[in-house]
């Protein structure tokens, strides 16, 4: 945690010095980081404020900006579902990039604590409230911290912590090896798309080295012509033992030989 | 008026957080989509690293002269090896700062 707030901490004040120039009145650049609490949002609107673009660009460029944010929603959905509904639209408010790398991480622990929205809260509010403090520094005393100490260097290095010790198996190697270098060939695409563009690139690669390595192992059991009806119980990979599993159920496989696909 | 721009991009904002940790509570998931899912974290996150490795000054630097995607690649390592927080973010640090000072010998 400690280093993430840091980290943040350098980004949290460049922002306050490059909104008090932008933004009048002033409260409204320290309100921005209360509203819309979203380091990249919020630099972005700064720089097109600055630059006179039109009120509605503005509010559709933040939406595409922001549409990760959508991903990580889907990814803590499941974990969340139990909670009620005031806890849920809580934790929502704190869901920004570096919260978001050490819940999933926090979640994805195979322990059976029940208390992970705790944890959620607990490091939501703090990177909030970090938030908070440094952005005000940066609108009231400008940014002190000198560029050579590259504090915000921990960031990427606590996801580096938080994501390579999870790339258990080749497919979620390659997922993220891919993703990572789509998203640096289309850096430049507008609207910080190309961050979009690399992960579903990279899901859909995981996906298909999920199917393929599938495929291969079960060769030996089955007929190649059914190879195609492998898809629907890589999903119950959970319960390999299934009877829905085709190679362990000769008559259905038998019986789908001969239906024409 | 900057006030409804601020309102606007804080609604739209919470919303995208919200949305989907709102419908799922209410309908059942597809096992298939946890699948997806499953890699939503790592894509994610390694697509913002390596940007920032690998685009310090928003240009693609790919020399020795870049010290950020070196020192990365050294944390990665580390975070392989040890699992562990942080020892990866020290020596990560570490190696910046090192290479920082080198490369202005």
């Amino acid at each position: 945690m400690l280093p993430i707030l840091m980290g943040v901490m350098p980004f949290g004040m460049i922002y306050g010095v490059s909104a008090r120039s932008a933004v009048t009145p002033t409260i409204a650049a320290q309100a921005m980081s209360f509203i819309v609490f979203a380091g990249s949002a919020q630099f972005l609107t700064v720089q097109l404020i600055s630059a006179g673009v039109p009120a509605g660009v503005i509010i559709a460029t933040a939406c595409i900006v922001n549409l990760r944010h959508a991903l990580y929603s889907a990814s803590l959905a499941p974990y969340l579902k139990r909670l009620r509904t005031g806890w849920r639209m809580l934790l929502a408010y704190v869901l920004v990039d570096e919260v978001y790398a050490l819940v999933i991480t926090h979640y994805q622990q195979r322990d059976e604590s029940t208390h992970k929205h705790w944890y959620f809260l607990g490091a939501g509010l703090t990177l909030w409230a970090t938030w908070q403090i440094s952005t005000a520094i940066g609108i009231l005393l400008g940014a002190y911290i000198p560029a050579s100490w590259a504090l915000d260097f921990t960031l990427p290095l606590t996801f580096i912590a938080l994501v390579v010790p999870n790339l258990k198996r080749r497919a979620d190697t390659l997922a993220a090896a891919t993703a990572g270098v789509v998203a640096v060939l289309a850096a430049h695409l507008p609207f910080n798309s190309g961050l979009l563009v690399a992960t579903f690139i990279g899901i859909i690669l995981g996906m298909s080295i999920e199917v393929i390595s599938k495929t291969t192992h079960q060769r030996s059991h089955n007929n190649p012509a059914s190879a195609d009806r492998i898809a629907p119980p890589l999903v119950g990979d959970s319960h390999p033992q299934s009877p829905e599993n085709p190679s362990e159920n000769p008559t259905r496989q038998t019986r789908e030989e001969g239906t024409p696909s | 008026m900057i006030w409804l721009l601020l309102l606007c991009i804080g609604i739209i904002t919470y919303a995208t957080r919200l949305s989907f940790i709102m419908l799922f509570g209410k309908i059942e998931m597809p096992p298939l989509l946890l699948r997806i899912l499953h890699y939503v974290p790592m894509t994610v996150l390694t697509s913002i690293v390596l940007v920032q490795l690998f685009l310090p000054k928003n240009t693609l630097d790919l020399s020795h002269s870049n010290p950020r995607w070196i020192a990365g690649l050294i944390a990665a390592i580390v975070a392989w090896r040890t699992r562990n927080i942080f020892i990866t973010i020290l020596i990560g640090m570490v190696a910046l700062w090192s290479l920082q000072l080198l490369l202005r010998l």
